[in-house]
């Protein structure tokens, strides 16, 4: 019965998601007519936004692969539901492909032939070379998530004790393929808007940010199925505590690469550097990074210190839900500038794509998350899991 | 006849569930002034015993905080007061230069607040104890495990506390005198 009710539930969110989705994005294209400049720039933020859902997710279940640990019982299903959502991110990746001319200068050869820097780079940023190495990480990032998956279900229905040491295999290797991919992903896609400006930690960075937004987003799904068996018996305020001092972590490590890139460009002050945080740190741009010092690390930080906060489901939820917007502004923060440089502008497309994305995002997410069982029971990492006192 | 001064009365028991037992009982019993002596961490014991939430995580707050302002502060004087020195036309006070220097004295002084405020109120280092006047404590670092009702407790009675310890069928119970 109880079962019953939560399938019905979960059809219920799947079909309003997609419809809201559905709703968003045509008013986005009718705005868009308008204005296709516009239309592209809020379609790359809303795709690297979500993008990072699939991404976050795939690499932080190779870490649980790769340490173990019962807080992993609670996440993982909503960890792998998350990284099955990566062919609809792949389908949306190939809007864009149509509009790149109107994102990177770099795209055009008169441009290029006119500034020393970009002829230099050409070799790099170049048409061809750009989708050949986007058709690399997309095949890298499908090769994971497809095996992270099979192997899960196929120990689901077997309980063949090698596939956890097969997952833990292919873990280690994997993670470096997922840092190397987003790295230049990052390169390509957001560092690339503004051509001249390098920095080393930009990926670090990126891969912080994915990995935050999918912890997130799973500690969130956990804790709306926490009143509901079998997450349950699943949670535990230990188990929670441990999530939330992860989340702390990756707060504290996202605040730490942030001001460490900060910092560096600000002592070294030369003139290739300084104009994306010259950009960044002035008139409007100024109080959105005020905004994501206090609400994407003082704040959560402070909260997250308190044990009350994280052994309680309630809490350590709402607070997730409130990172994964702050990540969103983060996102914001790092890829508008780069068409806005006097300061943020409202644009409706800013809001449509985003929110019709992620509406069409969290309907297929519902879908693979229903799809198999809730709690991974067949993993002998979780053997003994579910028994209390421990 | 000299009057013997009592701290408590101790029973001994011989495995972690007999003790984990007895503490429970003697919180439900009414006693409140109990202590458990074990050679290991036996989980929900804290708990049995009444122990709740401590103040030390306010201590390592304030204990941040002074090194957070000390660190920012040293460098701010240093910089800005003392000895202005024209670094790179960058203004003197340059704060983030400052901020990894007040990031590890931040942390610096909230661990040495944690470490020293965590001996202050335990009350350690403790050279003298009346437990130790108990020939047979000396096992709580061995394989036994003690349960303590101090005299202080408001409900103490002699006789009807080593009823109690009795009834709960330990393998001796004592008196520590002061």
């Amino acid at each position: 019965m109880a079962t019953d009710t939560l399938r019905d539930r979960f059809d219920q969110i799947q079909r309003r998601a997609f419809i809201l989705g559905i709703a968003a994005l045509t008013l986005a294209v009718l705005d868009g007519i308008r204005a296709p400049e516009q239309f592209v720039r809020s379609y790359l933020l809303a795709f690297v936004f979500w993008l990072g859902f699939p991404l976050g997710c795939a690499a932080f279940l190779m870490v649980h692969h790769l340490t173990g640990g019962f807080w992993g019982l609670p996440i993982r299903r909503p960890l792998e539901a998350g990284t099955r959502t990566l062919p609809l991110l792949t389908a949306l990746a190939l809007p864009l492909l149509l509009g790149l001319s109107r994102l990177y200068s770099w795209t055009h050869s008169d441009l290029v032939a006119a500034d020393v820097a970009l002829k230099l780079k050409q070799p790099y940023l170049n048409l061809p070379f750009f989708l050949i190495r986007n058709g690399i990480y997309f095949a890298v990032w499908w090769t994971l998530t497809v095996r992270l998956n099979r192997w899960s279900d196929e120990q689901d229905r077997t309980g063949d004790p090698l596939l956890a040491a097969r997952l833990e295999n292919m873990s280690g290797p994997g993670l470096v393929l997922y840092g190397l991919t987003v790295t230049f992903f990052s390169i390509d896609w957001i560092m690339s808007l503004e051509p001249h400006w390098f920095s080393t930690i930009f990926g670090m960075i990126f891969m912080v940010l994915q990995v935050l937004g999918a912890l997130a987003l799973a500690i969130l799904v956990a804790g709306l199925l926490s009143r509901r068996e079998p997450i349950a018996s699943a949670i535990t305020p230990d188990r929670f505590n441990d999530l939330g001092n992860l989340v702390l972590t990756f707060v504290m490590l996202w605040a730490y690469l942030a001001f460490s890139q900060f910092l560096i460009i600000w002592a070294g002050n030369l003139i290739k550097e300084i104009p994306w945080y010259v950009t960044r740190a002035e008139g409007g741009w100024a109080v959105v990074a005020l905004v994501m010092i206090f609400f994407s690390f003082a704040i959560p930080f402070y909260l997250l210190l308190m044990r009350a906060v994280k052994r309680s489901t309630e809490t350590l939820s709402i607070l997730c839900g409130a990172l994964i917007i702050t990540n969103f502004v983060d996102v914001y923060w790092m890829v508008v500038p780069a068409f806005e440089k006097s300061g943020p502008r409202f644009y409706l497309l800013d809001f449509l794509l985003p929110v019709g994305m992620g509406g069409i995002w969290v309907a297929a997410f519902v879908r693979q998350l229903k799809s198999r069982p809730l709690l991974p029971l067949h993993d002998p990492r979780f053997a003994g899991a579910l028994e209390h006192g421990h | 006849m000299p009057t013997k001064r009592i701290y408590g009365l101790v029973a001994e028991f011989e495995s972690p569930g007999q003790l984990l037992e007895a503490a429970n009982r003697a919180r439900e019993a009414g006693y409140r002034s109990i202590d458990a002596f074990s050679p290991m961490p036996i989980e929900g014991l804290a708990e049995a015993v009444g122990f709740g939430n401590t103040r030390l995580p306010l201590v390592v707050l304030f204990g941040g905080m002074f090194g957070a302002a000390g660190g920012f502060f040293l460098q701010w004087y240093a910089n800005v007061l003392s000895f202005p020195l024209n670094v790179d036309g960058k203004p003197f006070n340059s704060w983030p230069a400052f901020i990894p220097i007040t990031f590890e004295l931040t942390i610096l002084c909230a661990a040495l607040a944690a470490t020293i405020g965590m001996l202050a109120m335990n009350g350690l280092p403790t050279p003298y104890h009346p437990l130790f006047n108990v020939p047979r404590f000396v096992m709580a670092t061995r394989g036994r495990f003690f349960l303590c009702i101090k005299a202080r407790d408001k409900k103490f009675d002699i006789g009807s506390a080593r009823q109690f310890l009795e009834s709960l069928k330990p393998f001796g119970v004592y008196e520590a005198e002061v």
